[in-house]
């Protein structure tokens, strides 16, 4: 078990996600869409350009920047 | 009743099933978001209801206006009126997050029936789907639906009927309970604390507002005219939860998944993956790291091509189609005010708003079926890096493209931006993208860099490439400055959904390029009709000059020997001809007089203290006046105001006339730095009602255009100033 942030993930690879990080509003916004802490989330890939990360979650597929991303850690088993 | 679920659900696909396609576009007040309302029928006896399409969103819980107005339409708040019955559409295929949003509005306690669309792909996907459990689960009716092929459709008819006749199979309400005691007391808290207005006796719908204010107040929440008290006892609750470790949001929001997945794990049969292979098959090519980004571009050139050069047939038949209405009318009125009025002033004008249909048209035919296939989340995704720089989010990218056509469909298809604050800043600087009105000033004042007769085109070429990176870089400069100081606040993080790809409906699509048209012609179009018609009363009056002792005599002479070589026993062609070719010359000359005398003439005089530092004459002063109905205006303004006869579409001709142009003091006019000077005013000012019209549309306020129009002008002013005082300075000329 090692515990990182998303943003380090590379496409393919999952875990499950400990804490949220950041302001109330987008950490709300975030457990609302299924990211919640004890949910599994994984990276499906990155944009062409950089700067944003497809996640899966529940059944459905987000993007968030890296930014953000990157205030959320997460465990890899 | 009103229609409420997720986005990208099929929500307006199935809205349109409901009502047939004939709604009715309101807004909701104060907020720039449109509100479609229209009649369903109920059953075979006639019976109709009348059903509102509350916008799509995830949660009820809001930060900023527009969030709320899902909880406002639903729970019937502050000025709506609350709905007999709600129809909730969910996504079948992803029935645990659209569930997140369905118990939300079930704890409101309304009479609710469910509808589980998509079940035809869910059928495909080989998975099945247990209505009765979900049913039984949820407490609510239950209907299994495909909004695309319409099956079902009667069963929700039924069903609605039903619920309006208070059939007590719907019995909505709490669903999932606050676990602990420290959530319930905050619950009680907020719920003592709320306003009058919001109660009504049933405790249900009390605490499910009580829960709603938890989640959506803070002293940072952006929500106007929230009862002050109800406030600060959800901000009272969430410090106190800080202090004792706890998060109110967590346990609300992981209340009620915990409940989702106990009671309705296995509703529907599990995917291997989220990635149903459909969709990440047509992901791996569309965003892959190699193709990805020039499959964009590539079908972004075809959109803007489109813009640009397929719809200018159409535009092109307009205009000679109005051309022609101006040539039959006129003759049949009496000569002088109506006709004038008439052809100039209506016909133009009607002509003037038809005109951008064309362009309207194509532009939401390729944003509907971006949106509907889901590729527009695509365009985000790939394009935020880049939006994101000056502030902006991905989406708005198409609309800032299509500004290079034009502005008037590029500010209108700005409402594909969820946000109103990222929708407003792109509004504001579309204008600044070099539209093609420009490009007929550009060619003139291009050409007039150089000595009659002579001009590189390579070197122009690259001249007009100047402009569009000048106005490109000045319109990124001004996004990043707009929005970090009027625009300026908290941004929130990009959260997209990437939908599963979709076929587009060809009557959604139709239906969206219909309604954007005739929402322009009626509301943007009567402003535009107006502003036509004014600016043709200014250009036009006074309508009878004094001509002068040397004017009409010339006029009486030219007019007499055309009468006389066509009265001639023998008519001689070539004399009728150069006599014509006299005449139309005097008649130019009495246009030009008529309009330098005109109001119009007289506000370019006006202005001509406030335009010389520019380097401009009160004769290109009209030009500009003139130039508010259209940008290419500023060329036949012109031509008018310097006596041509041909409206300047000849280039040459007006070139020399150009060259020849001299200040009282005998000096050039048409200077390369005063070209120079007003191209770059050209490229920055708002000079175009049909854009400010169009603002105001969809701001619904004047103050956005009229913010929109003095920051322009003064940036024109100062970016043309700088340019020739500067040019001065450095011994330009």
């Amino acid at each position: 078990m090692v515990t990182t942030t998303l943003d380090q993930l590379r496409p393919g690879q999952g875990g499950r996600l400990v804490s949220l990080g950041g302001e109330r509003l987008f950490r709300r916004r975030l457990m609302e869409l299924g990211l919640l802490p004890g949910s599994r989330v994984s990276v499906v890939r990155a944009a062409p350009l950089g700067g944003v990360l497809e996640l899966e979650v529940r059944g459905s597929l987000l993007s968030v920047r890296m930014s953000d991303a990157a205030i959320l850690s997460v465990e890899v088993s | 009743m009103a229609l409420a679920g997720n986005p990208n659900t099929g929500k307006t696909a199935l809205f349109n099933r409901l009502t047939g396609a004939r709604a009715k576009v309101g807004n909701y007040p104060g907020i720039t978001v449109d509100r479609h309302e229209g009649l369903v029928r109920l059953g075979s006896e006639g019976r109709v209801a009348r059903l509102l399409d509350v916008p799509g969103s995830y949660s009820l819980s809001a930060r900023s206006e527009e969030e709320r107005i899902a909880v406002r339409a639903i729970a019937g708040l502050e000025g709506e009126e609350r709905p007999g019955a709600v129809v909730l559409v969910l996504d079948g295929t992803q029935l645990g997050r659209n569930l997140y949003f369905a118990l939300q509005v079930i704890e409101l306690d309304l009479p609710t029936v469910v509808a589980v669309n998509l079940t035809d792909v869910l059928a495909k996907e080989g998975r099945v789907f247990d209505v009765q459990r979900l049913r039984r689960a949820l407490g609510v009716p239950v209907v299994a639906l495909s909004a695309r092929s319409g099956e079902g459709v009667d069963d929700l008819r039924a069903a609605l009927a039903g619920v309006l006749d208070g059939e007590p199979e719907a019995r909505p309400g709490w669903r999932w309970e606050p676990g602990t005691d420290a959530l319930r007391r905050d619950v009680d808290e907020v719920h003592a604390a709320l306003p009058p207005t919001w109660r009504d006796g049933n405790p249900r719908r009390e605490r499910a507002l009580a829960v709603w204010a938890l989640l959506s107040l803070d002293e940072g929440d952006e929500l106007r005219g929230i009862d002050g008290r109800l406030r600060a006892a959800a901000s009272a609750a969430h410090e106190r939860a800080s202090v004792e470790g706890r998060s109110i949001d967590e346990e609300v929001v992981a209340g009620r998944y915990g409940w989702i997945e106990e009671h309705t794990a296995g509703v529907v049969t599990a995917r291997a993956s989220a990635r149903d292979s459909f969709t990440s098959a047509i992901d791996r090519v569309l965003l892959s790291p190699l193709l990805g980004f020039p499959i964009f571009l590539a079908l972004m050139t075809i959109v803007f091509q489109a813009l640009f050069a397929w719809a200018d047939p159409a535009i092109g038949a307009i205009e000679s189609l109005f051309a022609w209405l101006g040539g039959v009318v006129g003759p049949a009125l009496p000569e002088g005010f109506l006709r004038s009025f008439v052809v100039d002033g209506l016909i133009a004008g009607v002509g003037g708003v038809l005109v951008f249909l064309p362009q309207i048209l194509l532009l939401f035919l390729f944003v509907a079926v971006m949106e509907d296939t889901g590729y527009m989340a695509r365009v985000a995704f790939l394009m935020d890096r880049i939006m994101k720089a000056c502030g902006l989010h991905g989406r708005a990218f198409v609309p800032m493209m299509s500004g290079f056509a034009c502005a008037i469909p590029a500010v209108m298809a700005t409402r594909t931006i969820e946000r109103e604050r990222d929708r407003l800043l792109t509004m504001m600087v579309v204008p600044l993208m070099t539209c093609s009105a420009r490009l007929p000033v550009y060619t003139l004042l291009i050409a007039a860099l150089y000595p009659p007769g002579r001009g590189d085109s390579f070197q122009q070429g690259l001249i007009m490439a100047g402009m569009y990176l000048f106005a490109t870089v000045v319109a990124l400069i001004a996004t990043a400055v707009l929005s970090r100081t009027v625009f300026a606040g908290v941004n929130p993080p990009l959260l997209l959904e990437m939908p599963a790809y979709r076929m587009p409906q060809l009557l959604g699509v139709l239906r969206t390029m219909w309604e954007r048209s005739t929402i322009f012609v009626r509301e943007a179009g009567t402003v535009i009709l107006v502003a036509t018609i004014t600016l043709w009363a200014l250009l036009s009056f006074p309508a009878d000059p004094e001509l002068g002792p040397e004017l009409a005599g010339r006029l009486g002479a030219a007019e007499a020997s055309v009468d006389n070589a066509r009265s001639g026993a023998a008519p001689d062609p070539a004399a009728l001809e150069s006599a014509e070719q006299r005449l139309a010359k005097v008649e130019a000359e009495i246009s030009s007089l008529q309009l330098n005398e005109s109001y119009a003439g007289r506000l370019g005089r006006g202005i001509e203290p406030a335009i010389a530092p520019l380097g401009f004459d009160w004769k290109i002063g009209v030009g500009l006046i003139g130039s508010f109905a259209a940008r290419e205006v500023f060329v036949s303004t012109m031509a008018i105001v310097y006596g041509l006869e041909d409206d300047g579409e000849d280039t040459a001709t007006f070139r020399q006339r150009l060259s020849s142009e001299k200040r009282p003091d005998g000096s050039k006019v048409f200077t390369p730095l005063v070209c120079v000077s007003l191209m770059v005013f050209f490229a920055l000012a708002a000079q175009c009602m049909s854009t400010i019209a169009v603002v105001k549309r969809e701001t619904k306020s004047w103050r956005w255009p009229l913010f929109m129009l003095s920051y322009m002008t003064v940036l024109a002013w100062v970016g043309s100033f700088t340019v020739y005082q500067g040019g001065r300075l450095l011994g330009f000329e």
